[in-house]
């Protein structure tokens, strides 16, 4: 089956007035010993409720979030996100729309872009944001290459406490690229400001650290960042949980360089991680070396205000192996989907909803340390993750809450190992109401 | 004529929209739960809107936006087909939709099944041994594979090949991949039959090249008559043949890049798999590697169980690591799949042949008015140049605003690089002969428009809410934000009507 509208008839006419008589005949270029004999090794076409029902069966062995209380977050948040978000982002102007290049008739998108990209830094206290890079993972690889510079080499430093997929990301193109990478120790949980300290010198071009970290810990980043900022290197903020800007200091206050951050949780599906939403934020005065698409705002030749791709000189399409970076296709849509979201919250329940992330998450960790068989592992101050040690591996533990309908907190030993197989972080966000947090505990004090 | 205010001009101190849960746990004061310095001094400076407000500001902003949804979309290089609806529900469903990426495999096996089951078809497609789904777009893709082809000459111990051959006309994606992967760029020269020369190849190919990107077809819509040649060459001299996969719309149950020679091919789901591409993206650019590269791919990869079910398994020792957080952007691996699946092997095939066949339609239409610079046979999508028309004072961006009239997309212009004025036509599969016909006889009065009154086309669009933008304005004074105070930009002209590019 296919969606193509002209029939055979309609098609063999067309190849008459081309002169030809089977679509064979316009093929010649393909040589013969490269010529596709037979069909494609492929399973047979299925109708639309045969498939329908088939892809319904398959996301039925999956356990969705609407069916389990989620307290999974290392990454990944399950957020309120209002009916009106989907509705508006995924009206079919946006959706099937490709890269504004001919802005006189993609306003509406390059609108939306020049909107979030104000909402990326109003939320993250910066001067300039991007139109968004792929994920946060490599929106920080990006905020490491512009710190190295193109063809550059020298060192970039990354907290052991930044998203342990991050960290492997960052070694793949560092070994690619050809720059030294090299981790943070931790004290407590916490990036160690004296490894820090230890590591910093005159060939380090970045240093990288999450805020709140991996373990929802808050980092002391105005510490950190004069550190940094006593070398020449560039300080980056690395955000998973962008509900954290509602409470806690946005990078502009502490004097960042580059944000990057994943910002998929303001308002797109989880999707099983993808597709994520990149955030890149940065200072004026950087504005040349970043990476990404950037939309401004100009005048049309009726002298009204509109906006247009710009300073596309930095990119691969003009630059080609001069460009400061290679992506072209970026998360558009996802973008739309945040602009509505941060809309739909606005200035309150933006700053509510991370008030919420904290009195949450705090509830859970008074209710759940109170348990027999568990305890806190670290004592700094948190966000909306804390990290315990139950008295029976992690692992054993998640598969008995699932056969109560909750999907448990994330095995730590999974990236440090030397926390051990009882080691768990666990994510309350707004979304986890008080009867949600006690349906977990029960269930704990039953399992554990 | 008009224009929407930004959403910051809009509503009122006070105002909000989403509601969140009733606060139902006993709380305290934030400063006894965190460091007081750590603590936000301001509010985020978010707008204060209603719902209604957003709703209606949005829905205006989404009718100032051309989709393929609306109209023809022949952007070349870009495969703006239709986008089913099929595709967009089961991508909400939320068995998808509403899956954390880290929890247990046995909570997601029908996830991982459906990634398993799409990577198999991906690699009989292409005629590779593996794929990975993990980069997240097509140039994501390029770097992926070209780590790949980096970690398998070092494991041979010929790290020492550090330049990479790119024909002139090639995405600018793909120089910009290949020195994100510090590699050398050497560019490729295009003979006279639009295909990469080959005596060309021959001189630069030696020892420290580590690979070919080609397109193929190429960005002039011409499939390479001497694909298993320059394979053959490549692959003598000791390097890797990749392959871009923009243009593999043309080739789906014809030609295999496996069977052409390739050793790294991407995909761009979002143009051939249609899935769609959002206003610039998400996309998805899967990898397929031939038997040799397998073990270099990054992880993890589906695994499929001896009794049926599906896992995530860690990648080997030589593996080059993960290019992102999670398994890729799996919803639109979701379109992808209904989409293969929908369509099934003889379907694929029509699809391509399909839009060949249009391709080849408009061209024969064409042709007789605006240069066809290599006349032959195209394959998804042709180049033409407007040299012609440039002579009378119109050029090929004043075409593409043109076409804008008339309720239609413009081509790609000036790309490739090769084509003076260049105008890159790929209509697709899913359009009517009628709309192709409407799109024939809109270019040829936009010819005669070019002879008879050339202000008509230079001055276009007339019709669209805005007309051409100042781009030096944009890049000389940048504005990418909008802050308190700003005032609509207005009349601050920096250059003449139709200068602008």
């Amino acid at each position: 089956m296919t969606y193509i509208p002209n029939t055979p008839a309609e098609q063999h006419a067309m190849l008459r007035t081309l002169g030809a008589e089977t679509i064979d005949d316009l093929l010649g270029a393909i040589p013969a010993d490269v010529r596709l004999q037979g069909e494609l090794n492929l399973p047979p076409a299925l109708s639309e409720p045969a498939l329908r029902r088939h892809e319904m069966a398959l996301a039925g062995k999956n356990l969705n979030l609407d069916e389990a209380l989620c307290f999974l977050g290392a990454g990944s948040y399950d957020r309120v996100v209002p009916s009106v978000v989907a509705h508006l982002a995924k009206r079919s102007e946006f959706l099937t729309s490709y890269t504004p290049y001919q802005p006189e008739v993609s306003q509406g998108m390059l609108q939306a872009t020049y909107e979030f990209q104000t909402m990326v830094c109003q939320i993250t206290g910066m001067a300039i944001a991007n139109a968004s890079l792929y994920d946060g993972s490599t929106a920080t690889v990006e905020a490491a290459l512009m710190a190295v510079g193109p063809g550059g080499r020298g060192e970039v430093l990354v907290s052991r406490a930044v998203d342990p997929q991050y960290r492997q990301t960052l070694a793949t193109y560092a070994h690619a690229r050809g720059f030294t990478l090299r981790e943070i120790a931790l004290d407590g949980g916490a990036t160690s400001a004296r490894d820090l300290q230890a590591h910093l010198g005159p060939e380090t071009k970045a240093v990288i650290v999450q805020q709140p970290n991996f373990f929802g810990i808050v980092e002391d980043m105005p510490a950190l960042e004069a550190l940094t900022h006593s070398t020449t290197a560039l300080f980056v903020a690395a955000i998973t949980e962008p509900a954290s800007l509602g409470v806690l200091a946005p990078p502009g206050a502490y004097n960042a360089d580059i944000v990057a951050a994943e910002g998929a949780s303001l308002g797109n599906p989880i999707g099983y991680g993808g597709p994520a939403l990149g955030l890149f934020a940065t200072k004026a005065d950087l504005m040349k070396r970043m990476p990404g698409r950037l939309v401004g705002e100009t005048v049309d030749d009726r002298g009204q205000r509109g906006f247009v791709l710009t300073l596309q000189a930095r990119e691969q399409q003009i630059r080609r192996e001069k460009a400061t970076s290679n992506i072209c296709t970026n998360q558009a849509l996802l973008a739309v989907f945040a602009t509505v979201y941060l809309a739909s919250l606005g200035r309150q329940g933006f700053k509510e909803m991370g008030v919420q992330c904290v009195q949450r998450a705090h509830y859970a960790f008074d209710q759940v340390t109170a348990l027999p068989g568990v305890r806190p592992i670290f004592d700094k101050p948190f966000f909306d993750e804390f990290a315990v040690t139950l008295s029976q591996p992690v692992s054993a533990v998640n598969r008995a809450l699932a056969q109560r309908g909750i999907i448990g907190g994330y095995a730590l030993d999974r990236a440090y190992p030397e926390q051990g197989a009882n080691a768990a972080l666990f994510c309350v966000t707004e979304a986890r109401t008080r009867d949600d947090i006690d349906q977990l505990v029960r269930a704990m004090k039953e399992v554990l | 004529m008009s224009t929407e205010p930004l959403i910051f001009e809009m509503g009122a101190p006070g105002r909000r929209a989403a509601t969140l849960f009733e606060m139902d746990v006993p709380t305290r004061p934030l400063i006894d739960l965190l460091p007081a310095e750590a603590l936000r001094q301001d509010d985020a400076p978010l707008p204060e809107v209603s719902e209604i407000e957003i709703v209606r500001h949005f829905t205006h902003l989404s009718q100032r936006n051309f989709g393929v949804d609306a109209g023809f979309y022949p952007l070349g290089s870009c495969t703006m087909k239709y986008n089913p609806k099929l595709n967009e529900d089961m991508a909400g469903l939320p068995g998808f939709a509403r899956l954390h990426p880290l929890q247990d495999d046995d909570q997601a096996q029908g996830a991982i099944e459906l990634v398993y089951r799409l990577e198999e078809m991906l690699s009989a497609i292409a005629g590779m041994a593996r794929v990975t789904v993990q980069p997240s777009a097509g140039a994501h893709g390029e770097i992926t594979g070209l780590m790949v082809i980096k970690a398998y000459h070092a494991s041979r111990g010929e790290g020492r090949r550090n330049i990479v051959l790119i024909p002139d006309g090639a995405h600018g994606t793909n120089p910009a991949s290949a020195t994100l992967a510090d590699y050398e760029i050497r560019e490729i020269r295009t003979d006279a039959r639009g295909g990469v020369d080959v005596d060309h190849l021959r001189e630069l190919l030696d020892e420290n090249v580590a690979a070919l990107m080609m397109t193929n077809p190429n960005t002039l819509g011409v499939f390479d008559e001497n694909i298993v040649e320059i394979a053959r060459m490549v692959h003598e001299a000791g390097g890797q043949l990749y392959y871009d996969g923009a243009n593999a719309n043309a080739i789906m149950g014809l030609a295999r890049p496996g069977d052409m020679g390739f050793d790294v091919v991407h995909f761009n789901l979002h143009k051939t798999c249609s899935t769609p591409h959002g206003g610039g993206g998400p996309g998805a650019g899967p990898i397929g590697v031939a038997p040799h590269l397998v073990p270099f791919l990054p992880g993890p990869l589906p695994a499929r169980d001896a009794d049926g079910g599906y896992h995530w398994e860690d990648a080997g020792e030589q593996s080059i690591g993960r290019v992102r957080a999670n398994y890729g952007n799996f919803l639109v691996l979701v379109r992808a799949y209904t989409y293969l699946r929908f369509h099934g092997p003889d379907g694929l095939r029509q699809v391509s042949e399909s839009a060949i066949l249009n391709a080849n339609y408009l061209m024969h239409a064409l042709k007789d008015l605006y240069t066809l610079p290599f006349d032959r046979t195209c394959m998804h999508e042709f180049v033409l140049s407007a040299n012609q028309q440039k002579a009378r004072g119109v050029t090929a961006m004043d075409i593409a605003k043109r076409l804008l009239d008339f309720g239609m997309y413009a081509p790609t212009v000036y790309f490739p690089l090769i084509v003076p004025e260049a105008i890159m036509i790929e209509p697709t599969e899913t359009e009517t002969r009628e709309t192709l016909d409407r799109f024939i006889e809109v270019m040829r009065q936009i010819d005669q428009e070019s002879r008879t009154e050339p202000a008509t086309v230079t001055q276009a669009p007339h019709t669209t809410t805005v007309g051409r933008l100042d781009q030096t304005l944009a890049a000389r004074k940048p504005r990418l934000r909008w802050s308190p105070g700003d005032a609509p930009r207005t009349a601050e002209k920096s250059v003449p009507v139709g200068v602008s590019r």
